[in-house]
């Protein structure tokens, strides 16, 4: 599993409660904000991985990709999350388009955002550094609405001082991370039979045993 | 200071986007008798170009393209009514906005600053435009070219949308469209029925003044 980092934390605990032997390879969570190098660095990656004999999936979404995963997973025979971003798989595609239907000006968090956003948003952005452009960034936005995984009290802290520098409400959507369960379940379940193996060639190579996480600079 | 220095600070300025020092030195130009447009197109706009051609290579990102688009921004405060002054009439006219269902302008921005900067009258509706509101922009600034800007691919299908909406209005022919954004591509562009598509600002300056001559060069004919 070639995975975000920024859903790396959440795959690895499911996979281990789910016993689901994989192999974890996180990409950095930065990449996000160079979205046209997510595809190239995860495809470097998952030929590695294929050249070992390993079957390979994406735990990204599209994620601003604008389709250059759906083609790296054609390409490779591959499969990613569903989606545009994890905020779909989180939250439900039907949920998300009826956010944005109601308010246009909708500034999502995950628990992962919230964690990091000093470092992810503002740093990355240049916020500290020129923070007149705050109002370029986010002057348009109208509320905060937090995908929550697991709320503990310090997250609750950082997610109301966003909230804050925003000067915006905050909504708060427990999610949990059944979303993403039920779409890894599909990624990691039987591939569709390719053509070759109906006609009698080998079975596509099994994964090893026991989950073992990566992180790739 | 003499003039090529003059001009080579504000270029250098403007590419770290320090506004207080663009600010200053254009004001300084002018009070040396420097026409705004030597300060425009000798200093102000290749320092732009050069910040998108930075951009393009990697070596720049958002923070430093909004930065001295903010610089040039003051800047063209300055210069506007000055050039308004010299009766140089602009070389067009265009009605630009974020589709609606999409609050994202930098990108929008940054080419509005590059067209001003090109002499073109920038006639900026915001986010969030309806097709209804482009259409009554269109009636009262009679603009040459409009600019649907989209960041999502969620709102991308507002360009067919708005250019529907031209189309049933009796306008379509009027205005050349030109669609830009993120996820936007030429073939994409080609199937919404737009007129032009570009990938980064400057481009798309160079591109509307393609069209517009085409279109011009056809009304002579």
């Amino acid at each position: 599993m070639i995975a975000c980092g920024a859903l790396g934390g959440h795959i690895r605990e499911i996979a281990a409660r789910r016993g689901w032997a994989i192999e974890l390879h996180c990409l950095p969570s930065l990449l996000h904000n160079h979205p046209e190098r997510i595809a190239p660095a995860a495809e470097q990656l998952a030929r590695d991985l294929q050249g070992r004999g390993l079957r390979v999936a994406l735990g990204y979404a599209d994620c601003g990709s604008y389709g250059a995963l759906d083609s790296l997973c054609e390409r490779l025979g591959i499969r990613r999350l569903p989606g545009l971003h994890c905020y779909d798989v989180l939250a439900g595609p039907g949920r998300l388009r009826a956010m944005f239907e109601a308010e246009p000006g909708t500034y999502l968090l995950t628990d992962f955002l919230v964690r990091s956003f000093r470092r992810s948003v503002l740093a990355e952005l240049g916020l500290e550094e020129y923070p007149e452009l705050w109002p370029d960034y986010f002057g348009h936005y109208r509320r905060l609405v937090w995908l929550a995984q697991s709320r503990d009290a310090p997250l609750d802290a950082e997610a109301a001082a966003i909230a804050a520098m925003f000067g915006l409400p905050l909504t708060v959507i427990d999610t949990g991370t059944g979303g993403l369960e039920r779409e890894l379940e599909l990624l990691v379940g039987p591939m569709p039979p390719p053509l070759e193996h109906l006609t009698g060639s080998s079975p596509p190579p099994t994964a090893p045993d026991g989950l073992v996480t990566r992180r790739h600079p | 200071m003499n003039q090529d220095e003059l001009l080579r600070q504000l270029y250098d300025f403007t590419l770290v986007g320090n506004a207080p020092e663009v600010l200053s030195l254009t004001n300084q130009g002018l009070a040396m008798g420097l026409g705004p447009e030597m300060l425009l197109y000798e200093a102000l706009i290749p320092s732009l170009e050069e910040v998108g051609a930075r951009f393009e290579r990697g070596d720049f990102f958002v923070p430093e393209m909004l930065i001295a688009g903010r610089a040039m921004a003051g800047a063209l405060e300055v210069l506007r009514p000055l050039l308004a002054e010299t009766g140089a009439e602009p070389i067009g006219k265009i009605v630009m906005g974020t589709v609606k269902g999409d609050v994202h302008d930098i990108g929008k921005n940054l080419v509005n600053i590059m067209f001003e900067g090109a002499g073109f009258e920038v006639i900026d509706l915001g986010v969030q435009v309806s097709p209804e509101k482009f259409i009554d922009a269109i009636k009262e600034h009679k603009p040459d070219i409009v600019g649907f800007s989209a960041f999502l691919t969620t709102t991308m299908p507002m360009f067919k949308a708005n250019i529907n909406a031209l189309q049933k209005a009796g306008m379509r022919e009027q205005v050349i469209i030109m669609v830009g954004g993120a996820p936007v591509t030429q073939e994409y562009a080609d199937v919404v029925g737009a007129d032009g598509y570009a990938s980064d600002a400057s481009a798309a300056v160079v591109r509307a003044k393609e069209l517009l001559s085409q279109r011009r060069a056809l009304a002579r004919a």
